[in-house]
């Protein structure tokens, strides 16, 4: 057994490996942990166990729209943000203009997304804290998004179907009321939620006051999306840097407000997060009325796209937080560089800074609480 | 020899029918509870033979030792800790007409016999030798330890109204139907503190064994598998079968202790030995129920939380409780 002793106490400690086979770091994410008894006084983080060499395969390609099924694979739990924020870069990128339909449809399809992610992060939290239950009555849900989505893309999990100012096809024809439907039952299902897990007591003494992040860490972090909003900061990008058409929109920004514990502990990510699908509803309810019903899916762009030398960096608000893409040309078909900075990775090295002094048992929650992907972490 | 022989089977077909039928029906509540179906396949009916087919599968399994594990507490300690709840059986009445030994000490010893089930947990754990069973076998030391506390406390307090510590005994003083005219004479309607007391019972035997909100040693989205980590096949199923005893010997003796044992809820209708067995299992099982209701319901507390709700509010109330009876007793 590797044991160490710790200079500052003097105690014994032992190093500890958890993962990346460990049920509840959310894939194959590794941490070694060094502890002093339950304690936690060292959190190390490795990574790469998921690496996919995304960057260098970009610029591999002879096409910049042949990156968009890479873009899926990085966040594999919300791919249709991952895949909106790339078109966004490219479309900015070569100024082309967008069909009104096809802005209409992304939104919906990302907001979509964004519930059927936070829906996952939140089930999988629970889980990790024990409730076993709440985690499937969250799957049927994200089912049912998953169905809309199988209809209109024809995949479950990996769509590839945003393109380079359009769409790939057009929608299912069902796809209004289905969507419409969905928004429906989905609404007292969030009351449901809040009843058996949100507000349930042992989930809030396993959540409240753990792995606190206070306002300024996460900015020097650079935090964003739902851990920088838990922690009581106003900071959307749907908002605040409007991207497509989400200013058309009406819809709050959720915060935390440390209504049972701490600003910025667990149970306010979490809650953000509960609150964040209620908002969602509101945008596609709103998207929906507005959306055209005829139209073309895509623009008249020519068969091979050929940018201008340059650069370009556009973020956009993915389930996570800041989903930023950074791409160079050089003249060539196939972009020079392309990088993608990635929220979950940015708030895996939180980990270090808000969990030290924490139980194991902590450990999990706070894991879950910043809920990572980690296909995003390594990409 | 024979009738020690046949006194043995008996609680042992019990336990094993028990376990079998638990298992399965556990994964069916679940289902149930979960908007799903659970087992449907194996033999046909609601996949009844689902256990069996476990059972059949983990026998043929590689029965794996770890090189740096203490081979022989890592190979004793599963079969010690079915030992411990399968002889703690031998004092439970199942009816009228059966009981495995009729000693004068049987709440004693049964709680002495359980005791043992901690020390084959922390065996299990540290012989391993691996830190993730260390720390389950230690959590679940000290959350046995702990819990036995309150567990004890409670049970002195239905001994204190029953006056003996034969199980037998106290069955048989729950007989009848008089408590407020239509009442079954059970132990929980004689007083206010007996109901305070079961509720207190009931909580710490959760704890006891292992079950949620209290299941830490073996929680696994923290430690991966606890104590049961590097077993595998046959001594793994050996855990999992005296895991699956334990809880129904605590809830057979909250049936017992609270719930009037093999008594007939209506009087003389449907009394009997046979139906005396019938009754006595229909309340255990219906405490093993709700066990397993709450597992599916409830998140886990942490392990400074269990012990805080050990110490700081069940033993306080549990002796508090126990004043409270005896000056009851003393007053009507």
């Amino acid at each position: 057994m590797i044991e160490v002793i710790s200079k500052e106490t003097g105690n014994k400690e032992m190093v500890i490996n958890m993962g990346p086979q460990h049920p509840s770091t959310h894939g194959v994410l590794r941490l070694e942990l060094v502890l002093d008894g339950e304690i936690i006084t060292k959190v190390r983080p490795h990574i790469g166990y998921l690496h996919r060499c995304f960057e260098k395969y970009a610029e591999q390609m002879d096409d910049y729209a042949k990156v968009i099924p890479y873009t899926d694979r990085m966040d594999y739990v919300s791919a249709i943000n991952q895949e909106h924020g790339y078109v966004i870069a490219l479309e900015r990128m070569l100024e082309l203009e967008v069909p009104e339909r096809v802005e209409y449809i992304r939104v919906i399809m990302a907001e979509l997304q964004r519930i059927a992610s936070h829906l996952l992060g939140i089930g999988a939290f629970g889980l990790d804290l024990g409730a076993f239950s709440p985690f499937l009555y969250l799957f049927t849900e994200r089912e049912k998004i998953l169905d809309i989505f199988e209809k209109v893309t024809g995949a479950r999990l990996l769509y590839n179907y945003f393109a380079v100012a359009g769409l790939m096809r057009d929608v299912h024809p069902e796809f209004k009321t289905d969507t419409a439907e969905f928004v429906k039952t989905f609404r007292p299902k969030i009351k449901e939620l809040n009843d058996l897990l949100s507000y349930n007591k042992i989930f809030i003494q396993r959540t409240a006051n753990i792995g606190v992040l206070p306002e300024k860490v996460a900015f020097n972090y650079a935090a964003s999306g739902p851990v920088l909003r838990g922690s009581g900061v106003k900071w959307d990008l749907r908002k605040n840097d409007p991207y497509s058409i989400y200013d058309r929109f009406e819809f709050d920004i959720p915060v935390g407000t440390g209504e049972v514990g701490t600003l910025g502990d667990c149970w306010d990510r979490y809650m953000v997060r509960v609150k964040e699908m209620e908002q969602s509803l509101r945008i596609i309810e709103q998207a929906l009325d507005g959306m055209p019903d005829e139209g073309d899916v895509m623009a008249a762009i020519p068969k091979r796209i050929r940018a201008k030398e340059g650069e370009i960096y556009v973020r956009t608000e993915s389930p996570r937080g800041e989903l930023g893409y950074y791409i160079v040309s050089d003249k060539s078909a196939s972009p020079f560089r392309v990088k993608a900075r990635a929220p979950s990775f940015v708030h895996l090295s939180l980990l270090p800074a808000i969990s030290r002094g924490s139980l194991i048992a902590d450990m999990v929650a706070i894991v879950g609480s910043i809920d990572i992907v980690l296909g995003e972490v390594d990409r | 020899m024979a009738a020690i022989l046949i006194h043995a089977a008996i609680p042992l077909t019990i336990i094993l029918v028990y376990a079998l039928v638990a298992i399965w029906g556990e994964r069916k509540i679940a289902g149930f509870i979960q908007d799903r179906l659970g087992p449907m396949r194996v033999g046909g009916w609601h996949g009844w033979a689902q256990s069996i087919a476990d059972l059949l599968k983990l026998i043929q399994k590689e029965d794996i030792i770890p090189t740096n594990a203490s081979r022989f507490l890592f190979k004793f300690a599963p079969f010690m800790m079915f030992a411990a709840s399968y002889a703690a059986f031998a004092v439970i009445p199942f009816s009228s007409a059966y009981i495995g030994s009729m000693i004068n000490i049987g709440v004693f010893y049964l709680l002495a016999v359980t005791s043992i089930l901690t020390l084959s947990v922390i065996m299990a754990g540290w012989a391993s030798n691996n830190k993730w069973s260390l720390l389950g076998g230690m959590r679940s030391a000290a959350q046995m330890v702990s819990y036995e506390v309150p567990t004890i406390a409670t049970v002195l307090t239905v001994v204190l109204v029953a006056g003996s510590l034969n199980l037998m005994t106290v069955t048989e003083m729950q007989a009848g139907n008089d408590t407020l005219g239509f009442l079954p004479n059970w132990l929980i309607f004689q007083n206010p503190f007996l109901i305070v007391a079961f509720i207190i019972f009931f909580i710490s035997i959760l704890a006891e064994s292992h079950r949620v909100p209290f299941d830490l040693p073996e929680s696994e989205s923290e430690l991966v598998g606890g104590y049961q980590t590097e077993y595998s096949g046959m001594r793994w199923a050996m855990f999992m079968l005296a895991e699956y005893a334990d809880m129904l010997l605590l809830s057979l003796l909250g049936a017992t202790l609270f719930f009037g044992g093999w008594n007939s809820p209506f009087g003389d209708f449907m009394g009997g030995p046979a139906w005396g067995f019938f009754w006595f299992m229909l309340k255990g099982l219906l405490l093993v129920f709700v066990m397993m209701w709450i597992r599916w319901t409830l998140p886990r507390y942490r392990v400074d939380q269990l012990m805080h709700i050990c110490w700081n509010i069940l033993i306080p109330l549990s002796f508090i409780n126990l004043v409270l009876t005896a000056l009851w007793e003393v007053i009507f």
